[in-house]
């Protein structure tokens, strides 16, 4: 069960001819790609494109109801092989994941597909997890588009745009027998908006055609002399055979302006800053109007040379706005220019930053550049934005501002099972100081940022114990300590980290985080998950998958909450005397997921009369003397500060707040670290049994008679 | 590739209607998202075109994340025949209302440049979700209200301030529908207060404490309130019980005022901790600091205040004796009770934990008992055997009651105890050195009073700040006589407060000239 469900919003994929949809941009990428006769879709979760995976989920009844085959890939580079079903059969096929992670993964599969060439349309859509908001390195999907040959579309991002970016996707890849990716930035994918829609399109040619009727044609296998024909055919036929359709469908788009000596060349997907951009410069309006002429690439890659020449004709100067670097883009337009001796003046990274994101002040300020330096009468009479103003100085208290805003690092979530092992390795440092730990992709990589500061390297999804792998020496008895999340070990760590150990005799830990979940992506099922899931197997032992691979010390913590438990098997794994690779397997289910499972359940049982127990973690304030050392061992977000009641202590104490879902880890870690007596836990006991009301009957008089004797001793202190 | 694929020679219009922009800065599970959603909803359903979008991705997990919504009127669209292209980020100096849904994420909106004077309304909730860096501060480095609050005022043309999510929480409903309520009441938005109810039953969720929280949010906008919103806790006077009377008069008659209320405080809490000779025998310490004061200080009589504050605390010590008197009050029970929300036909059970460790327990014990106790090996193991780990004990049960009311009634036999002994030592220590140093160095002295604030917390942490402790009171003697020895002695402080190990401390050290 993933963290949001769609099955209200799945509806909308049923609408028809003429009706209009309104939503997310990735359930209209959902929608366009029924409405182009899709057969199979694969793929793996994570932002920006999460959704579109939960979405697919969701929508299983419709997707069977038009024979499309849906899969939740194992890796990337799962969900590219699978497109090996478009290269011999008229098969439209689409995958999806993160990029550039995902295409990472996936690009062996890739080249080969790109190599052989496909018949049937295929799509890579790939989130563009670049600039604000990203979490990973800040690469280019546009280099793997290059190297491996396949066409990259960049929509401009409004829903019409991006539907029709599919529908044309398919098309251009068969046009041109290559597989097509499709680039979504993050805010394109969560963009609402509305298009008008068609109805969904059941594919003539079926799984069930091609399974029943099999071709084979040795000239699409990438084996020589075949491979190097490949090559040929990438540049003899099929580039041109793509930009020929390129043009003829008019993918790109030309706006028109009266300042017709300049222009501007941008990416599909800079569109909307553009305009807003040429609007706050008087250059342009809220309709996309402008003054300067407008190349606009949905296409950014290959380069339609015809079209480039034909905008640059007459040109003084050309402003190319292509986000993030190297500037392909730009090189390819010097090169194309140069060999058409045409003397356009070419701008773009002189003027604009080489990297990071794009943002619209950016953008207004290399537009200004361009504009100041041809055509500065433009700007007559037209005042500066404010973004752009250097005049007005920010008054002394907003300056002031600064020291006071502290970042806000994404962290674990209240109750969250992961933060007790890392309470315990805290712990475990203490006793027997730090060890080299190798981190893994998922939410345990928070570990990495305060309070907890635990973690060295991070190398990829599911290669935690890899990259620990050359801390493999007899010459020290101390070991190392890598992390990985049960959505990695099933992406590839069982193979490339725990075989890997298993094989070259490694003496490390692993500690395999199982929250049932690949919970840092939405909380999606996995082989491990312990839930039922209808169109998937589950409840898979991942300790029964480590010992297959030959690992013969395995322990399993069902309860990570128990810190001193965690602690002592840490110790115990890290000085053991037995060789060989040690695997702990910390198992708990995601709090996000765990909470809306049973806070609706504990509800209904309440509401029946039956007897109901909600746990809740407190902090006495008399006994706090305000150290925070508790939060230092956890940082809970419900674990937080308040001011002193006490007009005596100057310091803060700790308080628990609403949102503590009673995981116990305050306790737990007051107990481990012998912290402070403050900590007490409330067991709120809704609909009481008759036994507890007869405790409670026998225990609360003589409560009360001792308490009324300590009333007298303290009576007369306070008015 | 939308619809209009090649536009004829365009003319650049500059439309009456324009763009209206709003950004939400929220954290994970905040609901921006829904606060954006019911937004384009009332948009769509006046007649306006409306766009969000988000950069959520991990910042879901309790990170900051900004929210951006614009709306454009359909009729605009309709004279223009053409659909607006709206922006997916805000521009600075370009957005008409920021809503945040904390002091600090305000505080961001500002530093971004989203809230201008020219045009932006900012709307903020005043209440603080501290970041982690103010929780884990061994002390408190908690920012400057004030200065949040005041940049708010200075950055935005209007500033729309209250504790939305204490209204959220009164009606059972998040802080989202109180800030979106708070949004109808400004009226920056061209919609009735209508509509924004209708978007809030359309969603559908949880729509009654929605409606609730909206309410409360909107009415907090549009009536003037009663001087709500109380930021500091500081007391400004101290309810003093009969039994106190005499020692109190005391306090008025011999002590300068400013001290008054920590010396009555701290009296009170001597009294509540163990008796009313304690009590005076507080006050009698701190005679000589009272006089030293008065002869070498700068009228300000900030030396007698933080030498009462932090005698106090030190006399009052917390040992187990205390934690159990604490913990079993009447007041106490009710405060929890309270606290949980448990409600009138609920039961509650209170669990403790506590960790007694063989040490809290000789600290309880007659010293010479407890000496014994330490020095004979198989009586410690046997005792060790049962503090070896944390003990979870239920207040509410009559055996963990009774436990924890003999270990209180133990109070009686305080002063004998080897803790008591012990502290009493190193109080005297401390307290002789004020005076004198007052007499060469006042500067020196006051920050020499405020030196035990390095003392807290249980076991192992008390621990470090009582060594850190001595180790700056070591130093006191080194730098004495020096210009500056002020202000080396407040940086070891600091620094000592800065990290419970030490080690930056140790290092401050050796950085002392010589």
């Amino acid at each position: 069960m993933s963290e949001r469900s769609f099955k209200k919003e799945v509806e909308k994929l049923r609408l028809a001819e003429g009706e209009e949809f309104r939503g997310e941009g990735i359930l209209a990428v959902t929608k366009a790609l029924l409405e182009s006769g899709v057969s199979y879709v694969g793929g793996y979760q994570g932002a920006p494109i999460s959704h579109l995976m939960d979405v697919l989920t969701d929508a299983a009844d419709i997707l069977k109801s038009l024979g499309v085959h849906f899969e939740h890939s194992a890796s990337e580079a799962t969900a590219a092989a699978t497109l090996a079903a478009s290269v011999h059969y008229p098969l439209r096929g689409a995958i999806t994941f993160k990029s550039t992670v995902g295409t990472n993964v996936a690009s062996d599969a890739l080249a080969n597909l790109a190599s052989g060439g496909v018949t049937g349309g295929c799509l890579i859509i790939v989130g563009e997890d670049y600039g604000e908001g990203s979490s990973i390195m800040q690469e280019r999907s546009h280099a793997f588009a290059m190297k491996s040959q396949m066409w990259l579309l960049d929509p401009r991002p409004n829903l019409p745009s991006i539907v029709r970016a599919i529908e044309e996707g398919f098309a251009l890849s068969e046009a041109s027998n290559t597989p097509v990716m499709l680039e979504l930035r993050i805010r394109a994918c969560h963009v609402y908006g509305r298009f008008t829609a068609k109805d969904n399109v059941r594919p003539q040619f079926t799984l069930k055609d091609a399974i029943e009727n099999p071709v084979r044609d040795v000239s699409r296998i990438v084996l020589p002399p075949a491979s190097f024909l490949h090559e040929q055919e990438k540049v003899r036929k099929r580039w041109p055979a793509a930009q020929q359709y390129i043009q003829e469908r008019e993918l790109n788009e030309f706006f028109t302006g009266d300042v017709e000596d300049l222009g501007i060349l941008l990416q599909g997907g800079m569109y909307n800053t553009v305009v807003r951009a040429l609007e706050l410069l008087g250059l342009g309006d809220v309709f996309g109007n402008s003054r300067i002429p407008l190349y606009v690439l949905n296409v950014t890659y290959p380069l339609v040379d015809d079209e480039v020449k034909r905008f640059c004709a007459g040109k003084r100067a050309l402003l190319v706005v292509e986000e993030g670097q190297p500037d392909f883009i730009e090189q390819n337009l010097n090169a194309i220019l140069r060999r058409a001796e045409i003397q356009t003046k070419l701008h773009g990274k002189d003027m604009l930053p080489m990297g990071g994101e794009y943002t619209a002040a950016l953008v207004l300020k290399g537009l200004l550049e361009f504009v100041r330096k041809y055509a500065p009468e433009l700007m007559e009479g037209h005042a500066l934005p404010t973004a752009l103003r250097t005049d007005t100085a920010k008054p002394l208290a907003v300056r002031n501002v600064e020291s006071e805003v502290h970042a806000r690092p994404p962290s674990f979530c209240t109750g969250c099972p992961e933060r007790p092992i890392f309470s315990a390795m805290k712990l475990v440092e203490r006793e027997l100081g730090p060890h080299h730990v190798s981190c893994d992709i998922g939410c345990h990589l928070f570990s990495i940022l305060p309070p907890f500061n635990i973690g060295a390297t991070t190398m990829g999804y599911g290669l935690g114990w890899a990259g620990a792998a050359a801390f493999n020496t007899n010459e020290t008895q101390k070991r190392t300590i890598s992390i990985m999340g049960d959505g990695g070990f099933w992406h590839n760590g069982l193979t490339s980290g725990v075989g890997n150990a298993v094989f070259n005799k490694n003496d490390g830990v692993l500690v395999v985080i199982d929250n049932a979940y690949t919970a840092a992506t939405g909380g999606q099922d996995i082989l491990s998950s312990q839930a039922d899931n209808r169109i998937r197997t589950t409840k898979i032992s991942i300790a029964d998958a480590v010992r297959g691979v030959g690992v013969k010390w395995v322990r399993t913590v069902t309860r990570t909450y128990d810190v001193a438990g965690m602690r002592d098997l840490l110790k115990e794994a890290l000085t053991t005397k037995q060789k060989g690779p040690k695997v702990i397997i910390a198992q708990s289910e995601c709090t996000l997921n765990r909470q809306r499972r049973v806070k609706p359940l504990m509800k209904k049982l309440a509401q029946q009369g039956k007897r109901v127990v909600r746990e809740r973690f407190g902090v006495d304030s008399d006994t706090c003397t305000g150290d925070h050392s508790c939060i230092r061992l956890s940082g809970c977000p419900s674990l937080s500060i308040k001011p002193n009641p006490d007009p005596l202590r100057k310091d803060p104490v700790a308080t628990v707040l609403d949102s503590c879902v009673g995981c116990g880890l305050c306790g737990e870690v007051a107990h481990a670290a012998v912290l402070c007596p403050s900590f007490f836990r409330a067991d709120v006991i809704t609909n009481p049994s008759s036994w507890d009301r007869v405790k409670a009957r026998v225990t609360q008089p003589i409560i009360s008679f001792l308490q009324r004797r300590i009333d007298s001793r303290l009576s007369g202190i306070a008015a | 590739m939308a619809s209009n694929l090649t536009a004829g020679r365009a003319s650049v219009t500059t439309p009456t209607g324009k763009v209206i922009s709003i950004a939400i800065l929220a954290m994970g599970g905040e609901g921006g998202g829904v606060l954006a959603d019911w937004l384009v909803d009332v948009a769509e359903n006046a007649g306006y075109y409306a766009q969000t979008t988000s950069v959520p991705g991990v910042a879901q997990r309790t990170g900051a994340t900004i929210y951006y919504v614009e709306m454009f009127p359909e009729s605009e669209a309709q004279r223009a025949g053409k659909e607006p292209v709206l922006g997916l980020m805000p521009v600075p100096g370009e957005v008409d209302v920021v809503v945040a849904s904390e002091l600090m994420e305000a505080g961001r909106a500002i530093q971004r440049g989203l809230v201008s004077p020219d045009r932006t309304l900012l709307i903020a909730s005043e209440h603080r979700v501290y970041s982690m860096s103010e929780r884990t501060a061994v002390a408190d480095e908690r920012v400057d209200t004030e200065k949040l609050l005041e940049a708010a005022n200075a950055a935005a043309k209007r500033f729309v301030r209250g504790d939305f999510a204490r209204i959220a929480e009164e009606k059972g409903s998040v802080i989202s529908a109180s800030l979106f309520g708070a949004l109808a009441a400004t009226g920056a938005l061209p919609f009735e207060r209508r509509q924004f109810e209708e978007a809030v039953r359309r969603g559908g969720v949880g729509v009654e404490s929605s409606l609730a929280a909206f309410a409360a949010g909107y009415a907090s906008v549009s009536e003037p309130r009663a001087g709500q919103n109380k930021t500091n806790t500081d007391q400004t006077s101290v309810a003093i019980g009969p039994r106190l009377r005499e020692l109190a008069t005391r306090i008025r008659r011999d002590f300068p005022t400013v001290s008054h209320i920590v010396l009555l405080a701290a009296v009170q809490r001597a009294a509540d901790y163990q008796d009313e000779a304690y009590a005076a025998k507080y006050l009698d310490l701190l005679e000589r600091v009272r006089d030293a004061d008065a002869q070498f200080g700068d009228g300000n009589f900030a030396l007698i205040t933080e030498t009462g504050r932090y005698l106090a605390l030190w006399m009052t010590y917390e040992d187990a004796v205390r934690v159990a008197d604490l913990k079993i009050r009447r007041t106490r029970f009710e405060r929890v009770r309270q606290e949980v929300k448990a409600g009138p036909n609920q039961l509650i059970e209170i669990n403790e934990f506590l960790h007694p460790s063989l040490d809290e327990i000789t600290d309880i014990l007659p010293a010479r008992f407890s000496r014994f106790l330490l020095n004979t090996k198989p009586l410690r193991r046997l005792i060790e055997r049962f503090t070896g780990k944390g003990r979870v004990i239920k207040t509410s049960s009559l055996t963990g009651f009774l436990l924890l009311y003999g270990l209180a009634g133990m109070r009686r036999w305080r002063r004998g105890s080897l803790r008591f002994e012990g502290e009493y030592k190193a109080i005297h220590r401390w307290l002789q050195m004020i005076p004198s140093l007052a007499a060469e160095n006042y500067a020196l002295a006051l920050e020499v009073a405020e030196c035990p604030r390095l003392i807290k917390g249980y076991g192992e942490t008390h621990a470090n700040g009582m060594r850190n402790f001595n180790v700056i009171m070591g130093a006191v003697s080194r730098v004495r006589g020096r210009q500056d020895a002020a202000a080396i002695i407040r940086k070891l402080r600091e620094v000592a407060l800065a990290d419970e190990s030490g080690k930056k401390l140790d290092r401050a050290l050796q950085e002392i000239s010589p």
